[in-house]
């Protein structure tokens, strides 16, 4: 038996001074209670969850794939030259100046000098001269997406890497040799993809007919791909039995990465070889031109475009207009020419990502608030079923503090375990986005998103619960001990 | 000074536009140590005296010291740690805890005096053997019988130590010979110091203690009941009448 009474009272010092460290046991105790709770109404509680599950796995698996379609398009971004590049093309003359038409000299070589010369902010200049060719060789056919003839800085220009041979230099140019840089693209069709045959064929030395005109092909650029197709190139070689689906796979995800594709799609000649082979003389480019000033005894001179880059992308604007005072020069006056930059790209990617983060959240957030009104009402329902328990506690001594720290507890608890539930679920679901994703790009999950779908949840446990918290600690002990 | 005293203290209800005065001008002392029922029938206000009196609720006016602590002023945090600390409660229905063991249900008032886990334990277990029940410490209380369950009930009345045990009709839920032996046990804790208040509308029952206050329309009755006059003020228990009490609602199947 304890002792009597009189003997120790239980308001003693000792038992408050130990008051600071019972109240985190005590929460322990809560938590510890609120799991028996919901593990006595386990289908109860799950269906509860569920609201939370969804609303985290979702929010998780959208901010995955923005993040995975965001990072697509920088790559690509990257692949095309970056937002550094700006390409200048021919363009109508404006309507007030359309009675000029006539004088307009299209964009020629003098303009790449005259930006090298004049326009400081522009760093590097590269020409092109495109070609609309057929390239043929061994009885097969092949059209490139960008056959053109460019200076050798071209292949700075539009990052691009030589695997095999080498890239044409200053002499070829000068002596408008027929040599030509191919992409694997062009190799794939006319030699042999290295998934068909089994082994990488090597085109260097090889004669390849560009518009039925014979070219030695002197070397090729690596193979462009986005870091997934990469991996999982990677992949198929270290399991072969699973390459042939593999193969297929790729067949089908070309469409989506496409501006890899198009990379490898190219040709590059020297800018003078196609001028001397192409243009000059009797071309179909002179003719249907029908421009006597500009069609000369030596041909065609306008190139079809010229790109430059600038030193950093903080300086674009005025570099633009540097150039454009420059090109008014070269070109009198007339604005036939127009500036093409990447920046709209990179503000179109931007504006994606931030509608797709927007809805995708929205749509996260609503399933996270019906998950929310899901434990409010449970938790409501469940109060009401619990009054006389909640009168017994209130009469061995627990405050109002105490009831509401409990139900408040009760419904952080099933936030967070469905919070948990969710990530895993997230996983999951990316998982099975990534198996049926129309799209190239593998989702990210991030830590980021992780923290901020958890966080969410237990927040909404401690929303959802307050009112039922209040609810229960307001209750009246004596009628709470008569209920039935 | 008296353990519990009581001034002039009345409740009044309103039911609309009637006023019912469910304790009026009490006053009342009760020492340490004392065994007292309190008797009357239903809506005597005998509840009322004994919530007010068990922190549960407030006067409406008077005042009342319990051991010291001016309870009629006190916030409801401060009644809540009275009634953890210095009030154990023993109800007709036992109102254990379904979901949790007889165990736990004794941890439970000292859950909220923060007392630590392996502490908590021990004094449990010291309580259970105090009412004979340590052998069903990990059974549910639907697992026990009514009597078990009423000293289980008793057990978590008395872990923390109180000052005071209040026993609303403890034995009215229970059969004629468990309900003798809830009052033994009563009688045997009241011999070993404890202050205990029962509340019953049996006057058999009432005879067990030393001390009966009966409260009729809210007041304490001028007279004592006719069949306990002279019982009144004798200084030991009555012996235990030999007369069958009628088995009341035998609801839990003892």
């Amino acid at each position: 038996m304890q002792p009597a009474p009189q003997n120790s009272s239980p308001m003693s010092a000792s038992n408050l001074a130990r008051e600071g460290l019972g109240r985190s046991w005590q929460i322990l105790v809560t938590v510890q209670s609120g799991l028996r709770e919901i593990w006595a109404h386990k289908f109860r509680s799950l269906l509860t969850m569920l609201g939370i599950i969804l609303g985290v796995s979702s929010l998780v698996a959208m901010s995955a794939l923005v993040a995975g379609m965001e990072k697509g398009a920088k790559e690509s971004l990257v692949a095309i030259g970056g937002l550094e590049k700006v390409r200048v093309e021919a363009q109508d003359v404006p309507i007030e100046q359309r009675h000029l038409t006539d004088d307009a000299i299209g964009i020629t070589i003098n303009d790449v000098y005259a930006l090298r010369r004049s326009a400081p902010l522009v760093t590097r200049t590269s020409p092109e001269m495109r070609l609309w060719a057929t390239v043929s060789a061994h009885d097969k056919k092949f059209r490139p997406w960008f056959c053109c003839g460019v200076w050798p800085v071209a292949l700075e220009m539009n990052e691009h890497v030589i695997e095999y041979g080498r890239m044409f230099n200053e002499l070829d140019d000068e002596m408008a040799r027929s040599v030509c840089v191919i992409g694997t693209a062009t190799r794939d069709k006319i030699w042999g993809s290295p998934e068909e045959l089994g082994r990488e064929v090597n085109p260097v030395g090889e004669i390849l007919f560009i518009n039925h005109v014979p070219f030695t092909v002197i070397g090729m650029f690596q193979h462009y791909e986005s870091q997934r197709d990469r991996k999982e190139r990677e992949l198929a070689k270290a399991h072969p039995e699973q390459q042939k689906t593999g193969g297929v796979a790729r067949n089908n995800r070309r469409r989506g990465s496409w501006v890899f594709y198009l990379k490898n799609a190219t040709v590059y000649l020297p800018l003078n070889t196609v001028w001397m082979k192409f243009r000059s003389g009797a071309t179909r480019a002179a003719i249907s031109s029908g421009n006597g000033m500009a069609v000369g005894a030596t041909g065609d001179p306008r190139l079809s475009g010229l790109e430059f880059k600038v030193a950093s992308i903080d300086t674009l604007t005025e570099a633009i207009q540097q150039a454009r005072n420059v090109l008014m020069c070269t070109h009198r006056g007339i604005e036939d020419f127009s500036f093409r930059t990447q920046e709209d790209w990179a503000e179109q990617i931007k504006t994606f990502v931030h509608n797709a983060r927007l809805s995708g959240g929205l749509i996260a957030g609503i399933s996270l608030l019906v998950g929310g009104i899901g434990i409010m009402n449970i938790m409501l329902a469940s109060i009401s079923e619990r009054v006389r328990e909640i009168g017994i506690r209130k009469s061995v001594g627990a405050g109002t503090g105490d009831i509401f720290i409990q139900i408040l507890v009760e419904s952080v608890v099933i936030a967070v375990l469905g919070g948990l539930v969710g990530l895993a679920a997230s996983y999951a679901l990316v998982y099975l986005i990534g198996q049926f994703s129309p799209t190239d790009n593998a989702p990210i999950v991030s830590l980021t998103a992780l923290c901020l779908a958890f966080g969410a949840s237990a927040l909404i446990g401690v929303l959802a619960g307050i009112i039922p918290a209040v609810k229960a600690a307001r209750l009246n002990p004596i009628e709470a001990l008569k209920y039935e | 000074m008296a353990l519990v005293e009581l001034r002039n203290v009345s409740k009044t209800y309103h039911l609309g536009e009637e006023v019912i005065r469910a304790l009026d001008d009490i006053s009342l002392d009760i020492e340490h140590g004392e065994f007292i029922s309190i008797i009357g029938p239903s809506g005597s206000g005998k509840s009322t005296l004994m919530h007010i009196l068990g922190c549960l609720d407030s006067p409406t006016q008077g005042t009342i010291n319990l051991d010291g602590v001016m309870i009629h002023a006190a916030s409801p945090r401060q009644l809540a740690a009275i009634r953890n600390r210095k009030i154990g409660f023993v109800f007709q229905f036992f109102n254990l805890l379904p979901k949790l063991n007889v165990m736990q249900n004794v941890e439970l008032p000292m859950i909220y005096s923060g007392i630590p886990g392996r502490e908590r334990r021990q004094r449990a277990m010291a309580a259970l053997e105090a009412v004979n029940l340590a052998n069903r410490a990990r059974h549910r209380p639907s697992q026990l019988s009514g009597g078990q369950q009423q000293r289980a009930a008793i057990a978590r009345a008395l872990v923390n130590n109180p000052r005071i045990v209040f026993a609303d009709e403890p034995t009215g839920n229970l059969d004629s010979h468990t309900g003798d032996a809830i009052l033994q046990l009563f009688r045997k804790l009241s011999q070993e110091g404890r202050t205990i208040i029962l509340v019953t509308h049996d006057p058999e029952i009432a005879a067990v203690t030393p001390r009966r206050i009966e409260i009729r329309d809210g007041k304490i009755a001028a007279k004592a009941d006719a069949t306990l006059a002279g019982l009144d003020r004798s200084p030991r228990p009555a012996p235990m009448p030999a007369v069958q009490v009628p088995a009341q609602s035998p609801g839990s199947g003892c």
